[in-house]
């Protein structure tokens, strides 16, 4: 009595959250059913013609198969069985079949990057190469390519134009809020077009299984309006704000230089993402940890214990001192 | 492999159809990729492309047509209704039309949904 009692209630308790956790579950700054941009709008509207003729063909068979099963009790005449297999077996299917894939083809140069005139006529080209576990970014300016990583800034309104590859393994580009998903692949060059239409921070993350890391390699895209976003560029394009000092000392003497580009400074690696404006960006480590002292602090004593399989060594050997100059000479590098 | 034998009755056009659906899938498949492989900037690889599938799927729905109307008339315009399951020359016949019937129309069906990107597709990206 008592356990039936509490089970009605947790029932009810589960009907009154389980709306609330879908609704908040299709919002947010990653998700397609949320979309914060044209090709993304597309994707939504597929994905509920979809789910709706769906669910109106289910409804449909299953109450054709209780009224056969429950209600009519005798057997219907052989013109009936014929019509009804002719019509709902082979036509009705032909047709919505049929109108799935015109509709499907349609909205293929929306979806994929064929669309020339976005190509043509971009408001932002970049490049992007999904690297076992980060992204590399470049920012292909008519003033010359801006180099960054894990974060990319697009304006409003219009469309950007990515050239995707990688040197590794494939991995595949899906900011689900912006547009479809598209590969990586090493030895190919793929492209991406897609337009933001609303100004906000979104996150996107890396759809294929590339190692150990794979669930945590994500990136961020901030879409601003046109102005802002100028001013953000140019500001990405200056070097470094530090260029001199205890950090960038420890930095070079520690051989963090011989992986990291820091521009303005001797640091010119190229193995790893490149740190010039690294205190600019909201997150660390391909939208992994939040970028406070406290999180760079732990990222450099035990990177692989934030990332299995990361490319970085870890510096637990630094005394503390050191560890905490460098990570806030990091978080200087606006 | 589209003629039933005037007398004795053979499997054969019933594969009529989904063998001209098969080539043409092939052909289709294989001439797509290669004018995007080797494609230009001016796109003239792929703009034929684009109009040879158009032609082969013409060619191959004509081919289907036929086989289809052939069988249609072996089955006799459908004036005895299936399911021909008596153990005689007749039935075996008017099956194997009916059955040719059937597959004529999936296989032209088929046909047209492996062509019809050929219509909407303007650029392959390279
Ligand atoms: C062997 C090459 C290598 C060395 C040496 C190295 N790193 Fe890294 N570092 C990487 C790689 C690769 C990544 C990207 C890891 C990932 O997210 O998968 C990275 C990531 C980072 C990040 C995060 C960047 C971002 O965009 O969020 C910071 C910060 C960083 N390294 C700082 C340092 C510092 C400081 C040192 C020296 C103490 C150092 N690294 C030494 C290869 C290296
Ligand atoms: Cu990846």
């Amino acid at each position: 009595m008592g356990s039936s009692i509490g089970k009605r209630r947790l029932a009810r308790r589960a009907a009154a959250v389980f709306p609330a956790v879908l609704a908040t579950g299709c919002t947010g700054p990653q998700s397609a059913l949320d979309p914060a941009g044209r090709e993304a709008e597309t994707v939504a509207h597929l994905f509920w013609v979809m789910t709706i003729g769906g669910a109106v063909i289910w409804v449909a068979v299953l109450a054709l198969a209780v009224y056969a099963g429950g209600l009519k009790r005798q057997p219907v005449s052989e013109a009936f069985a014929f019509r009804l297999i002719v019509w709902c077996g082979a036509a009705i299917p032909t047709v919505i079949l049929a109108a799935l894939l015109v509709y499907g083809l349609y909205l293929m140069p929306e979806l994929r990057p064929w669309t020339r005139e976005a190509a043509a006529e971009p408001g932002l080209k970049g490049h992007v190469t999904g690297e076992q576990f980060w992204w590399r970014v470049r920012y292909d300016l008519p003033e010359g390519a801006v180099e960054s990583a894990n974060e990319i800034l697009v304006p409003v309104g219009r469309p950007v134009h990515l050239t995707l590859t990688s040197p590794d393994v494939i991995h595949s580009f899906w900011v689900p809020a912006l547009a479809g998903k598209m590969d990586l692949i090493p030895g190919r060059t793929n492209r991406i077009t897609f337009t933001a239409t609303k100004p906000g921070v979104y996150r996107g993350v890396c759809a294929e299984f590339c190692g150990e890391s794979h669930a945590l390699m994500a990136l961020t895209v901030r879409a601003v309006e046109p102005e802002e976003h100028a001013r953000l560029i140019a500001a990405e394009a200056r070097p470094a704000a530090v260029t001199a000092g205890a950090g960038l000392d420890l930095f070079i003497a520690k051989g963090c230089a011989a992986c990291h580009t820091i521009r303005g400074t001797p640091a010119a690696g190229t193995v790893g993402p490149d740190l010039t404006h690294v205190g600019s960006r909201p997150t660390l480590a391909a939208a992994t940890l939040p970028n406070d002292q406290a999180a760079r602090e732990r990222f450099l004593r035990h990177p692989d214990a934030v990332k299995p399989g990361i490319r970085m060594p870890a510096y637990d050997m630094l005394p503390p001192a050191e560890i905490e100059t460098l990570a806030r000479f990091l978080g200087d590098l606006t | 492999m589209f003629l039933h034998g005037a007398r004795n009755e053979t499997l054969w056009p019933l594969m009529g159809p989904p063998t001209v659906w098969a080539l043409h899938f092939a052909a289709v498949y294989g001439w797509a990729a290669v004018a995007c492989a080797k494609a230009t900037p001016d796109d003239s690889m792929f703009l034929a492309a684009r109009w040879g599938i158009g032609a082969l799927t013409v060619v191959a729905l004509a081919m289907i047509a036929y086989a289809g109307y052939r069988a249609w008339q072996i089955w006799g315009f459908g004036r005895f209704d299936p399911p021909h399951a008596a153990g005689t020359e007749t039935d075996r016949r008017r099956f194997l039309g009916f059955a040719t019937l059937l597959l004529a129309g999936l296989s032209a069906v088929s046909v047209i949904f492996v062509g019809l990107p050929a219509l909407f597709i303007a650029e392959c990206t390279w």
